[in-house]
């Protein structure tokens, strides 16, 4: 088990044709093959794409004809952020239950719009501005390098993608390994947050243990802190290790990621870790020891 | 991107909002006219700077008994002379921290004849992912002390991105901030207009403190600050063209114009670090070991030696870094390309103080193998952890 995806989890690659989505897709599919099975763009489709090591996928000219021709269930977009809006959007429309929108700098604007027609679909998203999801040995989508990961038991989620990789990299050093690992994204506004991947690793047997990262801007840790409370009440909780990343950063100024930023007051690093400490988690100091804490945190619950 | 308070009446203005005449004055010689061509008999001399506290800040060459950046004149002549005290001087806020900012701009309003003022302003809220007005009766002052002491006092109304604002929301709006009469009908064309602005324009923030109803019945924008979404200024030329740099730190803009994301702190500790999450983590875990950071700089998930390089040049332009820390999880960027750029911009803009350099992931036995093999004095870490007490030793001595 893991969770969202697996080695059945069929792909379809939104901006293939690009520098980007080519060298991601041939990383991909390198990586337990993956099954990236189509691209698409408006004016390529019926033509081929073809990789560095001569792989090729067929490319269709909709979302929606993809789709039909291959199975597939979830999307992937590298798009630039102008038009990024607009794919997942015709994601949404085609029924793909998962996507994943991996570019960074879509107008907060656009992603507005973008929200209210996802809150009103089946669909799930993860981003945008976000390096995707993993679950190793079986799939991977987006930009995580493969080779930090290892099969195991710590369900990763974190608002960073390199603070993903620190939490990715010190399980596998510390042995335990990872069930799945999300990166949810660094925009104020997002397909999906903390409590939806939280409530599925709760959920998932494989997952033992969860690295929850955060950073300062918003409330999202404020809310997913409370949801594990609620769970915990009702008896459903798991050995958790937290970081927020942000601590020295100064109030005003947006700290990279456009949702990484304090504001009137609200949003700071004090407040995040003080919540996450009051539902039971194991905050650690350093981002350098996410994986030792987590190690010592197991040790005293066996 | 932050525009000055003129500018942003100047958008609001194409919108449709009622906003007082007014002047912008860079020379007082030539503003004597214009001054005088307002109506009167109330002159407001504003400084234009990018911060907030303008009020109740203070001039830092003229001393705590002068008056602040915000100055009530009651002639032109005396408008005329607080123009020519101000100008120039650096303005000390609660926003601008210590060093002040100097005031390049004034703007001279013509006064109004306030009955109430409001506050309104729009965000896009993140908890609901909606645009979203906040009103309080309670104008003029700080909004967050406003939450804090009087919360129920603040009213938030948002709106559906599909329906834009609604003459209901604006209703409600209205409500909120009690407008009767012919305020109410004006308030409820303005409040759609403003929403009309907000999402044409991508702003990030439209804040108006105080929105003024006038012993006439009128409502008006008192004051207003504007900010705009950075990730979509690509379809705005004409905001772009409002940028004002002497507003902006010089190597923030250096930064940008390679793609780096960089915000100069007060630190000693310049660092160089891939992703946000891991450099906001980095400036902490300097601070954690008992030294500040002298920056934030994430450059990005596809640096290029070049790239680098340049981070380089601007994290050893600022003369407070008494050492440097590069820390780089190398997912998709490659340590090899990260250390090459690091011995090719040392070789270039030369090294005055410690450097040390923290590399994991993609290609790090190479990097690690150019870091070590060059005879550059830098000092090798094995983890985060390593490196940061490394460096902090370092500028320790």
């Amino acid at each position: 088990m893991s969770i969202l995806i697996d080695k059945n989890t069929r792909i379809i690659v939104q901006g293939l044709t690009g520098k980007t989505g080519t060298f991601h897709t041939e990383q991909a599919l390198a990586y337990h093959g993956t099954q990236m099975v189509a691209g698409t763009h408006p004016k390529k489709g019926g033509t081929d794409w073809t990789g560095a090591n001569g792989e090729t996928l067929p490319i269709y000219a909709s979302v929606a004809e993809a789709k039909d021709a291959t199975g597939a269930t979830a999307s992937v977009i590298y798009v630039p952020p102008a038009g990024a809006a607009a794919a997942i959007e015709e994601a949404i429309d085609a029924g793909i239950e998962l996507i994943t929108c991996i570019t960074e700098g879509v107008p907060v604007q656009d992603m507005v719009r973008v929200k209210e027609k996802l809150d009103a679909s089946s669909s799930r998203l993860i981003g945008p501005n976000c390096p995707g999801l993993m679950t190793p040995d079986e799939c991977k989508i987006g930009i995580m390098p493969g080779a930090i990961f290892k099969k195991g038991s710590v369900g990763v989620l974190s608002r960073s993608g390199t603070l993903t990789y620190e939490a990715v990299y010190q399980t596998t050093q510390a042995g335990l390994g990872q069930s799945s690992a999300v990166g949810i994204g660094g925009d104020p506004v997002k397909g999906t947050e903390f409590i939806d991947i939280l409530e599925l690793f709760l959920a998932d047997p494989e997952t033992q243990s969860i690295i929850m990262i955060g950073e300062i801007g918003g409330s999202a840790e404020e809310d997913a802190t409370q949801f594990l409370k609620d769970e915990a009440k009702k008896g459903r909780s798991k050995p958790t290790v937290g970081f927020i990343a942000g601590r020295t950063a100064p109030p005003g100024r947006t700290m990279g990621h456009a949702g990484a930023v304090i504001s009137g007051g609200k949003g700071g690093a004090e407040d995040k870790i003080e919540a996450m400490r009051s539902a039971g988690i194991q905050v650690s100091p350093s981002p350098a020891k996410l994986g030792e804490t987590l190690v010592e945190l197991l040790g005293r619950a066996s | 991107m932050n525009i000055h308070e003129h500018q942003a009446k100047e958008v609001l203005k194409g919108f449709g909002a009622l906003v007082a005449e007014g002047v912008v004055v860079t020379d007082p010689d030539k503003a004597e006219a214009a001054i005088g061509a307002l109506p009167g008999p109330v002159w407001v001399v504003k400084s234009q700077i990018h911060a907030g506290g303008r009020g109740k800040g203070r001039f830092k060459e003229l001393g705590d008994d002068a008056k602040g950046g915000v100055r009530v004149s009651f002639s032109a002549e005396e408008a005329l002379s607080n123009v020519r005290e101000m100008l120039g001087k650096t303005l000390v806020t609660k926003q601008t921290g210590p060093a002040g900012k100097q005031v390049n701009r004034l703007y001279v309003e013509a006064g109004a004849d306030i009955d109430r003022e409001l506050y309104l302003s729009i965000l896009v809220d993140r908890e609901t992912g909606r645009t979203s007005f906040v009103a309080s009766t309670e104008g003029g002052m700080d909004i967050e002390t406003v939450a804090e002491e009087t919360p129920d006092r603040i009213h938030t109304i948002a709106v559906a991105p599909s329906a834009g604002c609604t003459p209901a929301d604006a209703e409600k709006i209205a409500d909120a901030l009690q407008l009767t009469d012919a305020a109410r009908t004006q308030g409820i064309e303005l409040f759609q207009a403003l929403y009309e602005a907000f999402v044409s324009k991508d702003m990030s923030l439209l804040e108006i403190n105080p929105l003024i109803v006038t012993k006439s019945n009128d409502v008006q924008v008192l004051d207003a600050k504007v900010s705009f979404d950075g990730n979509a200024l690509f379809r705005h030329p004409d905001i772009v063209e409002y940028r004002d740099e002497t507003e902006e730190d010089a190597k923030e803009i250096e930064a940008s114009k390679h793609d780096l994301a960089y915000i100069a702190l007060d630190g000693e500790i310049g660092c160089m670090v891939n992703g946000a999450g891991l450099a906001m983590a980095t400036m902490d875990i300097i601070k954690l070991y008992g030294a500040e950071p002298a920056n934030f700089l994430d450059v990005g998930g596809g640096a290029t030696k070049e790239k680098v390089t340049e981070a380089f040049k601007i994290i050893t332009s600022d003369p407070n870094v008494k050492g440097i820390l590069v820390n780089i999880f190398g997912g998709i960027m490659r340590c090899d390309v990260i250390a090459e750029g690091v011995i090719a911009a040392v070789k270039e803009v030369g090294l005055q103080v410690p450097l040390v350099v923290r590399l994991e992931g993609t290609k790090v036995k190479e990097g690690k193998a150019i870091i070590n093999e060059s005879d550059l004095n830098v000092i090798a870490a094995d983890d985060l952890d390593d490196a940061a007490q490394k460096i902090v030793n370092a500028v320790r001595g």
